[in-house]
């Protein structure tokens, strides 16, 4: 599989994120410059240099479960919290988001405009902060150069990787019902009329040629669809059109976002079995998760700045009722790092990691004196 | 005119890769065997006419070097003049089996920077199959292909090409049909919206079918025209598998008169026959 997926990966499920915060921050009232400064915080810890440096280094993708720990820790780089219901709604809007983006995505290569589209409307978060500003165009600058020279090929092993990574999610989300998008089993619909991806003609037409390459005959036949040409290319500058409009942001002000999590079906049966069987990884992915969060650097609060929790469910009831009834299959094993014999640095994981009440998650056990213990003592 | 037929279910949901369905007809015993990857394993299974799954069973590919458990590429049964075998790729290596999936006779690991036989980075490996056992050697790598190609079909190797006809299927949707004498294009078809995932041929009949990630399946009819000799094709038929990323289909029987499809997220093979 592509070991260049991560970076397009996190960036998206990160734009996502943001567009759901900015929404529900909204919807819930908070005063416009604490919501400013939730937004900013957040930015600047996703775009800060080393954490982007960590990012960019080619590598396999991790599980669901080990990405949702870093959104987790992104979510409270600042004054605002979630709890463990909200997380996971959270979590889950933004994984369907862009399983849907990818799998609508044209061409291959155009999940990169779609990573644009999440980076052009991020830069319009944080119009007023020319520093944060600039470490999104370097990341811009950066996608531009790795990724503009991959050949089609190249992008279709992306896609794939991508695809695997959200094999079997079928969350129903009640945007998505509403606009047709997405069928009452979970399945996303996939239209067969509009434009064709740039670079492919519109089928129906069958061309035969003599030795010399010349046209010797032409056929048409009905092939099902109702396509048509593509209008144009979009831009893959640092600014510019890029035509598709998938990754933009698609969350309007007062529009409740509910998602139905639904168990018992026997398409979850693999994924079941990923979560609850013992993660041989498991070592592996605390590693990653400490490298990648090691270059997150977490302004500590300055000042008697009070914190607030956002609700990504329209009554605290809800919230509560969704925390009773997840599915056991679909619940994410919360990673907790342990405590460790520095006093200092255990209070600030401990901050990091479990501020707010985690009530009956099953913790992951990691074999005690580990390597890894000592390796997170280093951060 | 084809019907859909009973679908057979799969304890996992296919994998979104291309050319994901594999077929092994087994006439004399009365069986299919059909072969799909979910992931980190394959999965085989058997069924009688009718569709009535018989026995399951799942492989998975050998670790070698690496921290997370190889995913499989390909499974494909290679029907030689003397034998078959079942061959499971990762890009960890390449295994190769008995047909049932129980002996593992051979296994080549692959370099940690390269990809399946045949696919993204164009490079072809050729193996001398003994008639018996499990000497097999690789004898040597073909690097023609510049461009990725999505899947190449040719007539199952008990005899010639078809006719001399080369298919070649396209990430952009095209079906280039080629005169292997000559590697001349003779035929170009606009066959589907979006990438195409795989291409299969009924030898009897000289049928090719392709299924695209655009959620159809079309049959064509390859011919030479009786003055020229060049080659001709003509659009037989077309099915949409609603809302379905296709990522697998091959023809049931040589005469062309059923295939099968597996689709990405799909727990099932959907089985089509013609009426």
């Amino acid at each position: 599989m592509s070991v260049r997926t991560l970076p397009l990966l996190f960036l998206n499920l990160g734009g996502e994120m943001l567009y759901i915060l900015d929404q529900r921050l909204r919807a819930q009232n908070i005063p416009g410059d604490k919501a400013r400064k939730v937004l900013n915080d957040i930015i600047s810890t996703m775009f800060n240099r080393k954490f982007m440096e960590e990012l960019f280094k080619p590598q396999e993708l991790y599980s669901k479960k080990a990405l949702r720990t870093v959104y987790e820790r992104l979510a409270h780089a600042s004054i605002m919290k979630l709890n463990q219901a909200s997380m996971d709604k959270l979590y889950d809007l933004m994984t369907m988001a862009f399983k849907y983006q990818v799998l609508l995505c044209p061409r291959p290569k155009d999940v990169l405009l779609v990573t644009f589209n999440h980076l052009d409307t991020i830069k319009g978060f944080i119009r007023d902060s020319p520093t944060i500003l600039q470490q999104v165009d370097e990341t811009l600058r950066q996608l531009t150069e790795i990724y503009g020279g991959l050949s089609a090929g190249e992008f279709q092993l992306i896609r794939q990787t991508l695809l695997i990574f959200f094999q079997d999610l079928h969350i129903r989300v009640s945007m998505f019902l509403k606009d047709k998008v997405q069928n009452n089993n979970g399945r996303f619909v996939l239209p067969v009329s509009g434009p064709v991806p740039w670079g492919t003609e519109v089928p129906g037409l069958i061309r035969m040629f003599n030795n010399k390459g010349e046209e010797v005959k032409r056929i048409e036949f009905k092939h099902g669809g109702n396509y048509v040409p593509a209008p144009k290319e979009g831009s893959f500058e640092l600014y510019g059109d890029r035509v598709l409009k998938l990754g933009t942001n698609m969350y309007s002000v007062n529009q409740p976002v509910e998602t139905h999590v639904s168990g018992s079906s026997k398409n979850l049966a693999s994924w079941t079995q990923e979560s609850i069987a013992p993660n041989p990884l498991a070592k592996e992915e605390l590693n990653f998760l400490a490298r990648l969060m090691g270059g997150m650097e977490i302004k500590k609060p300055s000042g008697p700045e009070p914190g607030f929790r956002l609700n990504l469910f329209t009554t605290d009831e809800e919230e509560e009722q969704a925390a009773l009834t997840r599915p056991e299959e679909l619940s994410y094993e919360v990673i907790n790092i342990q405590a460790t014999q520095d006093q200092q640095r255990s209070e600030e994981l401990a901050r990091i990691m479990g501020e707010f009440e985690i009530t009956e998650q099953p913790r992951l056990s990691t074999s005690k004196g580990d390597d890894l213990l000592a390796m997170m003592d280093e951060l | 005119m084809f019907r859909w037929e009973r679908s057979i279910p799969l304890r996992g949901s296919a994998a979104a890769l291309c050319n994901n369905l594999s077929v092994l007809q087994l006439p004399a015993r009365n069986l299919t065997y059909f072969g799909v990857v979910h992931g980190p394993s394959a999965q085989l299974l058997s069924a009688a006419p009718e569709g009535v799954p018989l026995a399951q069973r799942q492989l998975h590919a050998k670790e070698g070097a690496g921290v997370s458990p190889p995913l499989i590429t390909q499974v494909h049964w290679c029907v030689l003049p003397f034998r078959v075998l079942l061959v499971l790729t990762s890009h960890r290596g390449i295994q190769m089996y008995e047909s049932n999936g129980y002996t593992m006779v051979y296994w080549h690991a692959l370099d940690s920077g390269d990809a399946s036989p045949g696919t993204w980075s164009g490079r072809v490996l050729v193996f001398d199959i003994p008639a018996k056992g499990p000497n097999i050697v690789l004898s040597e790598e073909l690097a023609g292909h510049q461009m990725p190609i999505t899947d190449i079909a040719t007539e199952p190797a008990q005899g010639q090409l078809w006719q001399g006809i080369i298919a070649a299927g396209y990430g952009n949707g095209q079906v280039h049909l080629y005169e292997a004498t000559t590697g001349n294009l003779h035929v170009q078809i606009n066959a589907h919206a979006r990438a195409i995932c795989a291409l299969d041929l009924a030898s009897e009949v000289g049928k090719l079918l392709s299924a695209g990630e655009d959620t159809f399946v079309h049959i064509w009819k390859l011919s030479r025209n009786p003055e020229s000799g060049y080659i001709e094709v003509e659009h037989c038929h077309g099915e949409c598998v609603a809302d379905t990323q296709l990522c697998g289909a091959r023809f049931c029987d040589s005469s062309g008169n059923s295939f099968a499809v597996t689709g990405y997220d799909l727990a099932e093979i959907r089985r089509f026959s013609s009426v």
